[in-house]
């Protein structure tokens, strides 16, 4: 009987993840991962809404108990710490918009987890993510493709899982919808069916350049707001308070409204223009990860991904030189970010991704 | 199974089960009460308070019951500190303390008092000329543990009880790890307070005791009832009481005995360890440490990936204190012996009992071997470290 853990945060989807794989006759291990750090729980600066509250240890106890699975609390607050969160101050500070889901998933879930994992002698890691792993029998590689729900599609945040690491994966929920999980948590009398889905950025409380400022000896610099000819039209609060697209909070008004079109690190300025700026036909993208290929040779044509919620939409990939990838959207995409990643999906199948640059 | 993890908890020896059964079902009078069955339970009480003292070298009316080591440790640092708040408000530890005495402390902090931590040097003691120049015209209360939990060092007791004495200041010890193990004479070793914990010695869970020195003057924790001579209120747990003196009183018998093979156990353990684990170290005294602690680090790995993997062949061990919930940070004795943060993270505590048997700790090292070299092999530590030529500065 094959070994897997699961990653439990309390939550719907990973409880019936459990409750599914015990079902399916595999010796279930439930692990919580602890990565709040010290001056989190302190200041409670943990959110309830999101997979790594605090109450998740109470949760995912109670219903690991129910299942009868074997249950433990490990700790990921180091390396939770050094790849996730200072990994994404970093990204801020350098004017860039990081995902830190996706270094979590990478290093934490199915790296350290993993690793926890193999020591437990489990062949397996398991989570609730709507996604599938499939080994395809043509290309002996491993491919993540969506789930059959597209609302909870959660592929975007997988693209960089190295074939080694997909070859250890299960994700029972990619063959099912959201309600069904529901129904089936409510069926076996799980006490999470009704929580509500995890949102946002689990170890940020409100705003993440406070969450900088507050974690980092880093103090953000006031600086100018520009427009595209460099004209000064006022003054901003420091860099890290900013994304590409972003309207609102600029604390000036305009006669029509004004977005960040672009972060200038060097200068210290933020770059404001119109909603029309802010449209791009190109991006180019590096630290890159195929799944479905081995590499990209020649012209691919795709349909690209550029943040969580955006719709997949057309376009065509190719490298440009050995470690940067350009991506030419069908129709200009608005607000392509620095530091976000770009994903590319051939139908189903996830081709691969990387960051854009 | 092989249980190495006795100063967590241990086993109830079943002539200490066999002495409280009765107090469960026929002595189970309240011994408030008036009549005869509550009488006679009474009596039985104060007769355990009485072997409990004599084991101390204390009186009778010096020890009061708790719940736990840990409500004693709370009890001695928060009454004492707030009843001479008019004459001082300095508090002297250690910073290697058990948590139930560093966080009453901290409380304590938030209530005005200023806590001196004492350093420890890399072997775990703490320096009397610190003690002594750390004491102030305010200091109402020195704490300092009878032995260390995690690296089973044995503080100088004696000597640091000479100094308070002569200050006049209260002097409390944590011997929650040293009762059962050592031999402790409160009247000699000039302690003022001392904590206790039951189950620490085969006795039950949930029973603690306090000794307090006549002539120190203590204000109750526990409101309610008049129990205890009005000091800790709360119907006694009298099954408690009789099993942590049975078990007391057990552990004394044949002590030296028990103790020297103990010790022979535990010092052929940390001879095969470090003879046969490269990049192992032993944490602690070598010699003034308890006899059934060893405690060790192994270099480029965690000490919690070890624990799963010995867990897997049936080995209970842990890694330093098991009183964190279920998770693990680097130990904060081991950071206070001044190992760095990376070595702090990947120790072992193997607690021995007179129950262990030589077959148990070779068992034990052979698996140890095997999974430190597996754990080894997943770290990246120890491949940057094979790369740079297996060596490095620390």
């Amino acid at each position: 009987m094959a070994k897997v853990v699961v990653g439990m945060s309390g939550g719907v989807d990973s409880s019936v993840t459990a409750a599914l794989l015990k079902e399916q006759g595999y010796e279930v291990i439930g692990v919580t991962m602890n990565v709040w750090q010290k001056e989190m729980e302190e200041g409670c600066q943990v959110r309830e809404k999101t997979c790594c509250a605090l109450s998740a240890v109470n949760d995912a106890q109670n219903v690991a108990y129910k299942l009868g699975i074997e249950y433990y609390v490990l700790n990921f607050r180091e390396v939770f710490k050094k790849e996730v969160i200072d990994y994404f101050i970093d990204e801020y500070i350098k004017g860039k918009t990081p995902n830190p889901c996706i270094a979590c998933n990478k290093y934490v879930k199915f790296g350290a987890l993993m690793n926890k994992a193999k020591v437990l002698g489990a062949d397996y890691v398991a989570t609730g993510h709507y996604a599938k792993v499939v080994n395809n029998e043509n290309t002996g590689r491993y491919e993540i493709r969506k789930s059959v729900t597209d609302k909870k599609d959660q592929t975007y945040a997988l693209y960089n899982l190295t074939q080694e690491q997909l070859s250890h994966v299960l994700f029972p929920l990619g063959d099912y919808e959201k309600e069904e999980v529901r129904k089936m948590a409510e069926k076996l009398g799980l006490a999470v069916a009704n929580k509500p889905d995890s949102q946002e950025i689990c170890f940020v409380d409100k705003d993440y350049a406070d969450f900088i400022e507050q974690n980092t000896n880093y103090k953000a610099k006031i600086g100018n707001f520009v427009d595209k000819n460099g004209k000064t039209l006022g003054k901003h609060k420091g860099i890290i308070h900013y994304t590409i697209g972003q309207r609102k909070g600029l604390g000036i008004s305009f006669s029509v409204p004004k977005y960040v079109v672009d972060i200038n690190i060097e200068k210290n300025e933020v770059i404001l223009g119109d909603n029309e700026d802010l449209f791009r036909n190109t991006l180019q993208a590096r630290d890159l990860n195929f799944m479905s290929i081995e590499k990209l040779e020649g012209e691919m044509k795709v349909t690209a991904k550029i943040r969580y919620s955006h719709a997949p939409s057309d376009a065509t990939i190719l490298m440009i030189d050995a470690q940067t990838l350009e991506c030419r959207f069908a129709e200009p995409q608005r607000a392509i970010t620095k530091g976000q990643a770009v994903v590319f999906y051939d139908g189903d199948v996830m081709v691969g991704g990387g960051v854009i640059i | 199974m092989i249980y190495l993890d006795n100063s967590a908890t241990t086993p109830v020896k079943k002539e200490v089960i066999d002495e409280m059964i009765p107090y469960f079902t026929e002595f189970y009078g309240n011994p408030s009460s008036l009549y005869k069955l509550s009488r006679d339970t009474k009596r039985k009480l104060e007769d355990a308070r009485e072997r409990v003292a004599t084991l101390l070298g204390a009186d009778k009316d010096e020890i009061y019951f708790t719940a736990s080591g840990t409500e004693s440790d709370n009890w001695a640092i928060k009454q004492m500190a707030r009843v001479n708040k008019k004459k001082g408000n300095h508090i002297i530890t250690t910073k290697i303390e058990h948590h139930a005495v560093l966080h009453a402390c901290e409380e304590m902090e938030k209530e005005g008092f200023e806590v001196t931590y004492l350093d420890v040097d890399s072997e775990g003691k703490i320096s009397l000329d610190d003690l002594k120049e750390s004491i102030k015209d305010t200091t109402v209360l020195i704490t300092i543990m009878y032995a260390n939990n995690e690296i089973g060092v044995i503080m100088p007791i004696a000597e640091i009880g000479k100094i308070a004495r002569e200050k006049g200041i209260a002097f409390h010890t944590d011997a929650v790890q040293a009762v059962g193990k050592l031999t402790i004479d409160v009247k000699k070793e000039n302690i003022d307070m001392l904590s206790l914990s039951g189950h620490k010695f085969n006795g039950p869970k949930g029973i603690g005791a306090l000794y307090v020195r006549k002539g120190i003057r203590i204000n109750s924790f526990m409101h309610g009832g008049g129990q205890e001579r009005g000091k800790r209120a709360g119907t006694e747990n009298v099954p408690g009481i009789i099993g942590l003196t049975k078990a007391f009183e057990v552990s004394t018998e044949n002590r030296e005995e028990k103790n020297k093979k103990v010790v022979e156990l535990r010092d052929y353990l940390i001879e095969r360890v470090l003879g046969e684990i490269q990049y192992s170290r032993l944490n602690g005294h070598r010699t003034d440490r308890l006899p059934n602690n060893a405690n060790f680090c192994f270099r480029f790995i965690e000490g919690e990936s070890l624990l799963l993997a010995l867990d897997n062949f049936g080995i209970c061990a842990s890694s330093g204190s098991a009183c964190t919930s279920g998770s693990l940070d680097p130990s904060h004795v081991l950071l206070a012996i001044g190992l760095p943060h990376e070595i702090a993270h990947g120790s072992l505590r193997l607690s021995l009992s007179d129950e262990t048997t030589k077959e148990e700790l070779d068992f034990t090292v052979e698996k140890l071997k095997t999974v430190v070299e597996r754990l080894r092999d997943m770290s990246p530590l120890w491949e940057d470290f094979l790369k740079n030529g297996g060596e490095d500065n620390v």
